[in-house]
C-alpha cells in the first residue's frame, strides 16, 4: 500500500504520472438512478496499488477526463473499482460504458485516509450521499484488519432510501458483530423502517470514546462542516478529524492550479486533509 | 391511578431530565403518565389539540406530513430518549404534523394544561423547561434547514 508523500503515479500507475494506461471495463453495476460502479482491469496485466482515499483520472476517448475516487478493496491489486455519479458529460459517458469498453486511466493521486494513524483508536466513518464511495476502501480495510482498531462505526446519510449507495453491502456490514453501522435518510415514504433525519443526529448518538477516536468524513461540504462541529462538541480533537475535499481537479499533480484552495492544491495536498490544518480555509467564503 | 413515585423514577432515568432537581422532577411527575401504543397508532395528528408532550422510552415514532394525492412524507424519526412536540408550548396549541408509531412505543405523556399551569405558577420551572426544550428545537430547526438544502442531490458539473 502506498503512503502519503510518495510520488503520484507510482507504483500502481505508469512511470510518467501524466501518461494514462488503458483499462478494460469487466463489470458495470447500477447503484442508484444516476450512479454506477465500474470494475476495471489493466490491459497490460500489471497490478495496481493504491491507498484508501486516493483517486484516479479517468479519460473517455473523445469526451474528456475527470477525477474519480477509488471505491474498491485496497488489498485487491488486480481489480480497480470506481463508483461514478453521472453529473456531467464525462461522468455520464463513464456511466454509460459497457463491459469490454476501454478507459484510459492515470493515477493513483492524492493523500489517503489515515488508516495507520487510526490504529488503536475508535474509528468513526461519516459518509453523506456518494461520499460513501471514497470512504469504502478505508472501511473495507478496517474490516479486513479489524483487530488493529477499537470500535469501528459507520454513519451514513443519504437523500432517500433509493439513493443509498452499496445498499446490500451496508446491510451486510450492519450484520457483522464487529462493527456498528447506522444510516439515515433525509426523506422517506411510510414504508421505510430506518431512520429519517440528518446524519449529525447519528453522530450525536453514536457510542465511541471521544478521547480515543479518529473520524473520517466524506460528503457535501456543508454536511462535513456540521459533522465536524458535532464531533468536536462531543470531545473529538480536531487533529483527529479528517475530511475529503472536492475541487475542480484537472492535472492531478499540482501543476495547473485549477484545484487551488488557499495555499493548498486539493489534488496534491488532499483530497484528504486533517481538519485542524484546513479549518481556517472553511471560513473564507471566496475560496 | 398514577403511581407518582415510579413516574419520577422513570424521569430520573431519562437524559432529557438529567439537569432537573429532585423537587422539579416530583412536580413534573405529577403531570406525567405512562403511555403505550401499538405499531400504526398515532400519538397525535395534524390539527389536533396539542394537549400533551411525550418522551419516548421505547420504540420509534415517525413524524409525517400529508399532502393530497401523495403518500405521507416522513421528515423525521424519533427514538428512545427523544421528546415529541413543542406545539403544547406555543399558541394556538395545535399539532402541525402527524406522529405515527412504527413499532410498539412506550413512553411518558405530560399533560400540557398541567405543565403550563406549573410553568405559570413557578417561572423557575418554566425557565428550566424552556432551557431544556430550546436546544432540541434549535437542533431540529438546523436539521430541517439541512434537509431543505437537499445536500445530497446531484450538482451539475461546472
Amino acid at each position: 500500500m502506498r503512503t502519503a508523500g510518495e510520488r503520484p503515479g507510482a507504483p500502481g500507475g505508469s512511470a510518467d504520472p501524466m501518461v494514462p494506461r488503458p483499462f478494460r471495463v469487466t463489470r458495470r453495476r447500477r447503484e442508484t438512478a444516476d450512479t454506477f460502479t465500474l470494475d476495471l482491469v489493466a490491459e497490460d496485466g500489471k497490478p495496481f496499488a493504491f491507498a484508501p482515499g486516493q483517486f484516479n483520472m479517468l479519460y473517455v476517448h473523445g469526451v474528456g477526463e475527470v477525477p474519480i475516487s477509488i471505491s474498491g478493496d485496497p488489498a485487491d491489486g488486480t481489480r480497480l473499482v470506481h463508483t461514478i455519479r453521472a453529473v456531467g458529460k464525462v461522468s455520464a459517458a463513464l456511466c454509460a460504458m459497457k463491459r469490454g469498453d476501454l478507459v484510459a486511466l492515470r493515477g493513483p493521486y492524492g493523500k489517503p485516509w489515515p488508516t495507520v494513524e487510526a490504529e488503536g483508536h475508535d474509528v468513526v466513518f461519516i459518509a453523506g450521499g456518494v461520499g460513501l464511495a471514497p470512504l469504502r476502501p478505508a472501511i473495507v480495510h478496517a474490516i479486513a484488519n479489524r483487530h488493529r482498531f477499537g470500535k469501528v462505526i459507520v454513519l451514513y446519510g443519504a437523500r432517500s432510501p433509493a439513493d443509498m449507495l452499496f445498499a446490500e453491502e451496508v446491510q451486510r456490514w450492519r450484520g457483522l458483530f464487529s462493527m456498528e453501522v447506522d444510516a439515515t435518510v433525509d426523506r422517506a415514504g411510510p414504508d421505510w423502517l430506518g431512520r429519517v433525519g440528518v446524519v449529525t443526529k447519528l453522530v450525536e448518538r453514536a457510542e465511541f470514546d471521544p478521547a480515543h477516536t479518529l473520524a473520517m468524513i466524506c460528503g457535501p461540504e456543508v454536511m462535513m462542516r456540521f459533522s465536524v462541529e458535532m464531533l468536536t462538541r462531543r470531545g473529538v480533537a480536531e487533529d483527529r478529524i479528517y475530511v475529503s475535499m472536492e475541487r475542480n481537479m484537472k492535472c492531478a499533480v499540482g501543476f495547473c492550479g485549477h484545484c487551488q484552495w488557499g495555499s493548498a492544491f486539493v489534488c496534491r495536498d488532499g483530497p484528504v486533509f486533517r481538519h485542524d490544518r484546513i479549518a481556517h480555509l472553511n471560513a473564507i467564503r471566496e475560496l | 391511578m398514577v403511581d407518582i413515585h415510579s413516574v419520577s423514577e422513570l424521569l430520573k432515568d431519562l437524559e432529557f431530565f438529567r439537569e432537573f432537581g429532585e423537587a422539579t422532577i416530583e412536580l413534573l411527575a405529577g403531570c406525567a403518565t405512562n403511555v403505550a401504543y401499538r405499531p400504526g397508532d398515532y400519538v397525535f395528528r395534524e390539527g389536533g389539540s396539542a394537549d400533551a408532550f411525550f418522551i419516548i422510552r421505547h420504540g420509534d415514532v415517525a413524524l409525517e406530513i400529508h399532502a393530497p394525492g401523495r403518500e405521507p412524507l416522513v421528515f423525521e424519526t424519533l427514538h428512545p430518549g427523544d421528546a415529541i412536540g413543542w406545539s403544547w408550548m406555543v399558541p394556538p396549541f395545535k399539532w402541525s404534523y402527524d406522529a405515527r408509531c412504527r413499532t410498539v412505543v412506550r413512553g411518558l405523556s405530560f399533560d400540557a394544561t398541567c405543565l403550563r399551569g406549573k410553568m405559570e405558577a413557578d417561572h423557575e420551572i418554566g425557565y428550566q423547561l424552556m432551557r431544556r426544550f430550546l436546544p432540541v428545537m434549535s437542533r431540529r430547526l438546523l436539521g430541517a434547514r439541512l434537509q431543505l438544502l437537499d445536500l445530497y442531490a446531484a450538482e451539475k458539473a461546472r
